[in-house]
């Protein structure tokens, strides 16, 4: 087992437009990628549950080519409106951090 | 390869303009040749303040600087000069303060230059008839296409494609500055121009626009580009970067919905197939992408006065209120509804919110630790009124009622909350929330974008 926070090399969020957030998770090597993609852990119902979102609303991308996985969701407040606290949507990452992917821990490079 | 246009050359200087970038950087580009120079001038994120006020982003100051490197350097070298979304938000009074920059380098410096600006604001007459006509399209996750959002807004903006850029070119331009545009589209129109097919002409334009980024270490500063029939290679300028596979494709993640889908002006660029090669230890080798041309389409983006704020910041370290807080800012809220009535002031009048730093200031209530009690707790006492006197004056007294309100086991009967700052209270000005976000059909790329032409 093993916290995404201690086998990522990039977890992180960001505005994908004003109304959309993106969150993207980065790993070092192909084998840590496919190792993680095999655990099925990483899903929509996942970041729907993180983010209390519906699933149907989840734009989940695996991609190989950047040994990432991308989830898209819609914001709860669009960027800068009334109540928004993160107008960049650059820290809201963190719920994500502390997920658990059945894997062994390899030590980070 | 006879018979192909000679590979196509681009410098972006940074991600965006006014951000800056190192001086050598921009000389180490040049020395390697190239055949236009640009940088992105703006973009949605820093959110709709700056579309609706029309103020700009980066300082004049800040912008000077860099424009002042990149027009001298584009007239000595005799290379065109493009920017799309200047100023920040790519609106008319933007666009005009950066062309006033511009004019005054070039007047600085003795230089005879042709300048074409691209204006990118709509009239709202226009997009009535676009929507009348059943042109208008929701976007993924953004607001219903009602047409009482274009009367609300302060100003409505269409992201152009690279059409726009060309004609200016075409038309003798030497420095083009443009309204809001598509952030690649300024260097897909120079790539497509010059010979290369529109594929790789758009993926350069979605590395360029973000200067270095696509380099590690992330800096602000220059990113080189080479574009040929079948290929992009980036490259940044300053010897302490590289750029490597890795760093080409995640960039590929950067504020998009999809890493492999990207929908522009015009068609969608699919990066699924993208083959990531080293092309020396820090350039980069990227083919396999491709353009599918669709019904041609533009972005339209709108945002409208919502009030005036005014915050202030203050703080608690008492436990004895943090494990009451939730009860206390009931309380401060009611108190403050009854105060300002006295003021002639209904709570319809206007909002408060209260952030908690240290509970649920980043994240709101859907916080997995928003139930987490910390050692002390920042706020930032916020009110959004119908003008800046009213949001003042109920800001005024939520201050005070958040400094003096009694709580269950209060023993600090002075005052709950520490104030960093005299004065305390801040007002902030007008607030802007995005009104319009939807997508516009149109036959002609060129039509809603006029070109003006100046000799300077």
């Amino acid at each position: 087992m093993a916290l995404i926070k201690d086998i990522a090399k990039v977890c992180k969020s960001k505005n994908a437009g004003p109304f959309q957030l993106t969150l993207d998770v980065v790993f070092e090597t192909r084998a840590e990628y496919d190792a993680v993609a095999a655990t099925g852990v990483l899903t929509p119902s996942l970041f729907a549950a993180l983010y209390d979102v519906d699933e149907a609303d989840v734009i989940f991308t695996p991609y190989p080519a950047g040994l990432a996985f991308k989830a898209t969701i819609p914001r709860a407040i669009p960027a800068g409106d009334l109540g928004d606290t993160d107008v960049y949507g650059c820290q809201q990452h963190a719920p994500l951090l502390e997920v658990d992917i059945p894997v062994n821990a390899v030590a980070k490079g | 390869m006879s018979g192909s246009p000679s590979a196509y050359r681009m410098l972006s200087t940074s991600g965006l303009l006014g951000y800056g970038f190192p001086e050598s950087s921009l000389e180490r580009g040049l020395a390697r040749g190239v055949d236009m120079i640009g940088v992105d001038g703006g973009s949605t994120d820093p959110g709709p303040f700056y579309l609706g006020s029309g103020k700009m982003l980066s300082s004049k100051r800040a912008m000077a600087r860099d424009l002042g490197l990149m027009v001298r350097a584009a007239a000595k070298n005799k290379v065109p000069m493009v920017i799309g979304t200047c100023g920040g938000a790519g609106g008319a009074p933007h666009l005009e303060q950066t062309a006033d920059i511009v004019r005054t380098i070039a007047r600085e410096a003795g230089l005879k230059l042709r300048l074409a600006t691209i204006a990118a604001e709509q009239d709202k007459a226009d997009l009535h008839r676009a929507h009348a006509e059943g042109r208008m399209a929701r976007l993924t996750a953004g607001p219903d296409t009602d047409p009482a959002r274009i009367d609300r807004s302060e100003r409505v903006v269409a992201m152009m494609g690279p059409e726009p850029f060309a004609a200016a070119l075409d038309n003798g331009a030497d420095i083009v500055l443009a309204g809001r545009s598509s952030d690649p589209a300024p260097w897909a129109a120079m790539a497509i121009r010059g010979g290369q097919p529109p594929a790789q002409a758009w993926y350069s334009g979605k590395m360029l626009e973000c200067g270095a980024t696509p380099s590690v270490p992330k800096g602000h500063d220059c990113l080189y580009v080479t574009v040929d029939q079948d290929s992009v290679t980036l490259e940044p300028t300053a010897p302490e970067r590289r750029c490597t596979p890795s760093s080409v494709a995640n960039h590929a993640l950067h504020e998009n919905s999809s890493p492999c889908i990207h929908v522009e002006p015009g068609g969608v660029l699919d990066t699924t197939d993208c083959l990531f090669e080293a092309a020396s230890d820090r350039a980069v080798r990227v083919s396999g992408m491709h353009w599918q041309p669709k019904p041609y389409t533009v972005k339209l983006e709108g945002a409208e006065l919502v009030g005036y704020r005014a915050i202030s910041i203050c703080g608690t370290r008492d436990p004895l209120l943090i494990a009451t807080l939730d009860r206390f800012l009931g309380e401060v809220r009611e108190s403050v509804a009854t105060k300002v009535g006295n003021l002639g002031v209904t709570p319809d009048d206007y909002t408060l919110i209260i952030r908690r730093y240290g509970q649920t200031g980043v994240m709101g209530a859907s916080d997995p630790l928003a139930r987490a009690l910390p050692h002390e707790v920042g706020f930032v006492i916020e009110v959004i009124g119908p003008d800046q006197d009213t949001a003042d004056a109920v800001l005024s007294v939520a201050r005070v009622t958040m400094l003096h309100t009694d709580f269950p086991g209060r023993l600090c009967r002075e005052g709950n909350m520490a104030f960093p700052y005299s004065p305390s209270d801040i007002s902030a000005g007008p607030v802007y929330r995005f009104s319009v976000f939807q997508t516009m059909a149109v036959d002609d790329p060129l039509s809603p974008f006029p070109i003006t032409y100046e000799d300077l």
